[in-house]
């Protein structure tokens, strides 16, 4: 469905006097297969925006190419608007209108006639259960419904292919659910959908596959469970009272420790083969030196080791 | 056909969304009626017209153009709201006509135009003044291309500064000497030659001439066609360029 080589873009910015390059993305290649939810995860600034406006035809790459639903990017932008729906990474409504003059406005911006605009008006309202609101203005909106109206908008014309940007950020935690649940339907219905996140959780339970980016690069990609078992072993954290240092010498040593890390807090991370059963060893081993410690964790590999693994540094911190 | 329907299209969004600000309709037209009013007193002698009629059939005209020169200038602010809220990168997203995303707008600020026009010059025919209805016509065609070139250039450099705080300066600073130099709220008749050579080079001074000579009903001047002439070859530029600029990427 969508296959990139090579994608770059670099913003040129002037910073007070000086004129600064930024590359955005360099060089993603990227295989989304049809039918898929495919996630985009990477922290902020990643480059996951600026890819996506480059694949809605939005910007010009500047190296490389892309194939998007059998259309060639380069040469013919024109064809792949048709065959893809965008939903930006912000709002996308005026506050003056309401949700169902905007869906109609935007399914005839499309080419398609008043009657069938309406009627899918209609039915879009219905299955993003906006239909009580539907004659209000958007400006009365909750983000929440906001954010379904903006939804709606970008597969108002049944595309292929939907790109959505952040789609849940900003929402609550039942409000992420229900809009987890209409992606599905979306995938459900035979569309492909490409979303981005920083939302760990939200990468493991929706996604099909997922490409972790960082600094414009896609540095893993696979299924969340592939990824995840590329990382052999369990971690396990361990906080101490005193000196994290004296622990770190005692655990070296231990034979089923693969690694040893300190983490920023000062809590040891030691990747072991299975957590379970050396979780005692590590317990006796503290003992036997007169550690006390302050807790003890098990983690079975999150997709946040996996980007930890990848490029030194977790997600959840930057 | 599709070049057109999109216009329509925007364009009915466009004016939906005006007409829910009563505000603006009632700026736009509390403002000329004030202009209307307050100088009228002033006109006949700061003029040195022989009649009312006559110091309206030069006030007149001028008024108008001012309207469609500043009416057009600032609707790029408007622009840029619709730039932050992402309705701009929805429509790009569309197969939807870049002119036709230009042109839905600009339509729709020549028609408030053109209705502030016809609201003042009623007033004005209240006040004394006379006109042919085909000349007036053709003076609103004039007014039409002024507002389209206006509000073209206004939306292109918007969408290129995407700035509130670098559009109003600059609006400012094109419309102040285009102002000035024009003789539109009083003739350059009686300036010195430096000042009316360099009015030559304004090209609303012209739109204005024109526009005097039409309410005059002075139809076979050369100022007529001229300052119609030159309103439409500026204004294809503008559209143009500021259609490329929808196209172009934004941000
Ligand atoms: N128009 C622009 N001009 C200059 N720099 C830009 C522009 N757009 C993006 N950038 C820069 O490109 C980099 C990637 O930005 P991008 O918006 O793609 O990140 P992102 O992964 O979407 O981040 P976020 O999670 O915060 O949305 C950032 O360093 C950003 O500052
Ligand atoms: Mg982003």
């Amino acid at each position: 469905m969508i296959e990139t080589k090579g994608l770059r873009k670099s913003f040129r910015s002037r910073q007070g006097r000086e004129k600064k390059s930024v590359d955005a993305v360099r060089g993603v290649d990227l295989v989304v297969a049809e039918g898929e939810i495919f996630g985009f995860l990477g922290p902020n600034g990643a480059g996951k925006t600026t890819t996506l406006r480059m694949l809605a035809t939005l910007i010009e790459p500047d190296g490389g190419e892309a194939n998007i639903a059998g259309v060639d990017l380069r040469t013919n932008p024109a064809e792949v608007r048709r065959r893809i729906g965008y939903v930006a990474q912000g709002g996308s409504t005026w506050d003056e209108s309401t949700a169902r003059e905007e869906l109609v406005l935007h399914a005839r911006m499309y080419g398609l006639g008043k009657a069938e605009a309406q009627r899918r008006a209609v039915r879009a309202l219905d299955a993003f259960q906006l239909t009580e609101y539907a004659d209000r203005k958007c400006k009365t909106y909750s983000g929440g419904q906001r954010r379904r109206v903006d939804i709606a908008l970008g597969i108002i014309h049944e595309p292929k292919i939907v790109f959505l940007d952040e789609p849940t950020t900003g929402l609550d935690p039942q409000s992420r659910a229900h809009m987890w649940d209409e992606i599905r339907r979306l995938r459900a219905e035979g569309m492909t959908v490409f979303i981005t996140t920083h939302y760990l959780d939200e990468a493991d339970a929706l996604c099909d596959r997922i490409a972790i980016m960082d600094h414009g690069e896609v540095v893993a990609e696979g299924t969340p469970a592939e990824l995840k078992r590329e990382i052999s072993g369990d971690v396990v954290l361990v906080a101490i009272e005193g000196s994290a240092e004296d622990a770190g010498k005692v655990l070296e040593t231990e034979s089923y420790v693969t690694k040893l890390e300190t983490s920023d807090e000062g809590a040891l991370r030691l990747y072991v083969n299975d957590g379970a059963r050396d979780m005692p060893q590590i317990l006796r081993a503290l003992d036997g030196a007169g550690i006390a410690l302050s807790s003890i964790e098990l983690h079975r590999p999150s997709l946040d080791d996996v980007f930890l693994t990848k490029t030194g540094r977790s997600l959840r911190e930057s | 056909m599709k070049f057109a329907r999109d216009t329509w299209l925007i364009f009915q969004r466009q004016f939906l969304l005006l007409v829910r600000q009563p505000v603006w309709l009632f700026v736009g037209i509390f403002q000329p009626v004030m202009y209307l009013l307050l100088f009228a007193p002033l006109l006949k002698p700061a003029l040195q017209a022989s009649s009312n009629a006559e110091a309206y059939r030069i006030f007149v005209p001028g008024l108008l153009v001012l309207l469609a020169i500043f009416g057009g200038l600032f609707q790029g602010f408007g622009l840029i709201a619709e730039l932050r809220a992402g309705v701009i990168e929805r429509s790009r997203v569309t197969p939807v006509s870049r002119l036709a995303l230009l042109l839905g707008r600009s339509l729709r600020d020549v028609v408030s135009l053109i209705a502030q026009a016809i609201i003042i010059t009623v007033l004005a025919l209240a006040f004394g003044l006379s006109v042919f209805i085909g000349d007036l016509l053709l003076a609103y065609l004039m007014l039409a291309l002024i507002a389209l070139m206006t509000s073209a250039l206004s939306y292109g450099i918007a969408l290129v500064v995407k700035s509130e705080d670098a559009l109003a300066p600059l609006m400012n600073t094109i419309a102040q000497p285009v102002l000035l130099l024009s003789g539109i709220l009083l003739p350059l008749n009686f300036a010195p030659g430096w000042l009316q050579g360099i009015a030559d080079w304004n090209p609303f001074s012209w739109a204005v001439d024109g526009a005097r000579a039409l309410f005059a009903g002075d139809l076979g001047n050369d100022a007529v066609w001229q300052g119609l002439s030159v309103m439409a070859v500026i204004t294809a530029l503008a559209v143009v360029w500021a259609a490329r600029e929808f196209a172009r990427s934004v941000r």
